[in-house]
């Protein structure tokens, strides 16, 4: 079937890996129990889910206050920026072996680490959002009487919403494609058929690949769409 | 030129609001997290094992380097882990010092993937163990693979023959996995062996790398041939089996026999004996292509089989230990023994 659709090579390899989301396959090592299939397909991708949209929210909670507060102050540029950067050289793996050794593997600490990961595209994005807004339209604003929360809330934040979700759909992405790496901290996701090729085979490493892509693209798209909705119509009559 | 002032705020708030109650809900339900994966669970791969009794080390005769050997190049693999890594040093060093061009191209990654190297030529060969070239590439039940490390090896290579490969014969010392706890744990509940676990493993959690689940040498197997049922299985990076035990997060984890933790005088970590042979063990043969074998002389077998003489259990700990505790490189501690045993300078 794959082979009519698919007729080109370089889908040739993508039968199996589709054979093994939807039925379970013989594997050289498990003594006759087969893997893979849909149950287990879905059952490591709801927990792939539901630990990126955690670490995400907390990305999330730590980064778009510190970036809304320095970024209406004007101040903190290189913090934010410079932070945000380096804490982009995180070697994941390492950060879990470290919390690993101080409070232990399991749920949490993958959530951290992740969380340490999204962090710097939303706090980077939203500082750069908020800082850039005119000086002009804001001294409008403020000539009108308006306080500085006011300001922040009804002129700054508005203009700065294509930004700020900018560094979220970033943010997603990377963590959604390191939370591969969760079976190595207790908690199996999709990376658990990429990590184990002599388990699940050539096709099931394939096919958790698919599953993360498919995930990451739903993200995105929702995140597009949520974006489209909440910028304000001037901003989007600007932009066309 | 009126923008909507409220929507955006409030949204992006509502937003962070959902994100942060299923923060919550996922706290909550975070204990059943693992429990989901009722699967099995194994998780062992090469592994360990025997109660080898050794004789000293430092019986290996000086490698002489022939000039003849200059003009071949073998290129040494390995699998992804110290031991391995350590291995494809030694021989490595050893090949070199019998005046081959030879270099290392370690941590390939799993069997499959050592395997599927060797077979595409891009190294010359790399050091497996029988049980689990047996078990992972040939299709045998782990009850089934040969205690005596001979036979094993002589099925191995059978297999390993008609593929256009060959092995050479094992080393003295053998790897298996191995269920280990706390000293405390044990005594607690009077654990000797595997099968004392029985009535009380459902109230214990086993602790693996993420293969261990499906791998019937490792919690595939526990449940099928021990009928054990455990409160959960967790998979983590091998380089945390110890760190898991330690922290009291596992009951057990599963570990390898040659682990250096393992010869610690303090006795902090035991192991349960295998009673009913889930996990065989495996002494290393280096398996090479028989045209590389061909085209190397005769110094090329004579010269692994020389250096990995000395290779008992204790000095095998002994150099899991420099790499894995006191942090020295494969290539450190691959010199260190070629020197110490003589082989070399």
């Amino acid at each position: 079937m794959s082979q009519a659709l698919l007729p080109h090579p370089l889908f040739a390899g993508f039968g199996g890996a589709f054979e093994f989301i939807f039925s379970r396959q013989t594997s050289n090592v498990t003594g006759g129990h087969k893997v893979g299939g849909i149950d287990q397909v879905l059952e490591l991708a709801l927990r792939q889910i539901e630990v990126s949209v955690v670490a995400l929210a907390l990305a999330m909670l730590v980064a778009i206050p510190i970036g809304l507060y320095l970024g209406h102050k004007g101040v903190g540029e290189a913090l934010a920026i410079g932070l945000g950067n380096a804490s982009r050289a995180v070697p994941e793996l390492a950060a879990i072996a470290l919390i690993a050794a101080v409070v232990g593997v399991g749920f949490w600490t993958l959530v951290i680490v992740l969380a340490v990961l999204g962090i710097p595209p939303i706090l980077t994005n939203t500082f750069t959002g908020i800082n850039q807004v005119d000086r002009p339209t804001i001294d409008a604003a403020r000539g009108l009487g308006m306080s500085e929360f006011e300001i922040l809330r009804k002129v700054e934040v508005p203009m700065a919403v294509p930004s700020v979700m900018g560094g979220i759909r970033t943010s997603s992405i990377n963590i959604i494609a390191t939370a591969t790496i969760a079976p190595l901290a207790g908690v199996l996701t999709l990376g658990n058929f990429i990590i184990n090729e002599n388990v699940y085979g050539a096709n099931g490493v394939l096919a958790g690949a698919i599953v993360v892509s498919i995930i990451a693209l739903i993200f995105e798209f929702a995140l597009a769409g949520l974006q489209r909705r909440l910028t304000s119509k001037g901003l989007r009559l600007q932009a066309q | 030129m009126r923008f909507n002032h409220k929507r955006p705020l409030m949204a992006l708030f509502m937003l962070i609001a959902a994100l942060a109650l299923a923060v919550g809900i996922s706290a909550c339900g975070g204990g059943s997290s693992s429990s989901s994966s009722e699967s099995t669970e194994a998780e062992s791969t090469e592994t360990t094992g025997g109660e080898e009794t050794s004789e000293e080390g430092g019986e290996g005769e000086a490698i002489t380097s022939n000039p003849a050997n200059a003009k071949v190049s073998l290129t040494i693999g390995s699998k992804n882990f110290p031991e391995q890594e350590i291995l494809g040093e030694i021989y490595t060093q050893a090949l070199a010092a019998a005046g081959y061009n030879a270099k290392s191209d370690l941590s390939l990654g799993s069997e499959t993937v050592a395997l599927k190297t060797l077979k595409a030529g891009k190294i010359s060969g790399y050091p497996e163990y029988a049980s689990t070239a047996l078990t992972a590439f040939f299709g045998l039940e782990p009850e089934e693979v040969p205690a005596d490390a001979t036979e094993a090896w002589e099925k191995a290579n059978a297999e390993f023959e008609k593929e256009g490969l060959t092995a050479f014969e094992p080393t003295p010392f053998a790897s298996a996995n191995a269920v280990g706890l706390l000293k405390t744990t044990a005594e607690k509940y009077g654990l000797k062996t595997i099968s004392d676990l029985e009535g009380v493993s459902e109230e214990l959690s086993l602790y693996g790398s993420p293969e261990c689940e499906e791998r019937i040498d490792c919690l595939a197997g526990l449940e099928k041939y021990y009928g054990l049922k455990f409160k959960e299985f967790k998979p983590v990076d091998i380089e945390l089996r110890y760190t898991v035990l330690e922290k009291e997060q596992a009951d057990l984890s599963i570990l390898f026999t040659t682990d250096p933790e393992l010869a610690a005088e303090n006795g902090k970590f035991v192991i349960l004996e295998d009673d009913k042979h889930v996990f065989p063990a495996g002494n290393v043969i280096f398996v090479t292509s028989k045209k590389v074998a061909e085209e190397a002389g005769p110094d090329y077998e004579k010269t692994i089989l020389n250096v990995q003489k000395g290779l008992t259990l204790p000095v095998m700990q002994e150099l899991d230990a420099r790499v894995e505790l006191e942090r020295q490189s494969p290539a450190e501690a691959a010199a260190a023994y070629l020197e110490s045993a003589g082989y070399v300078e």
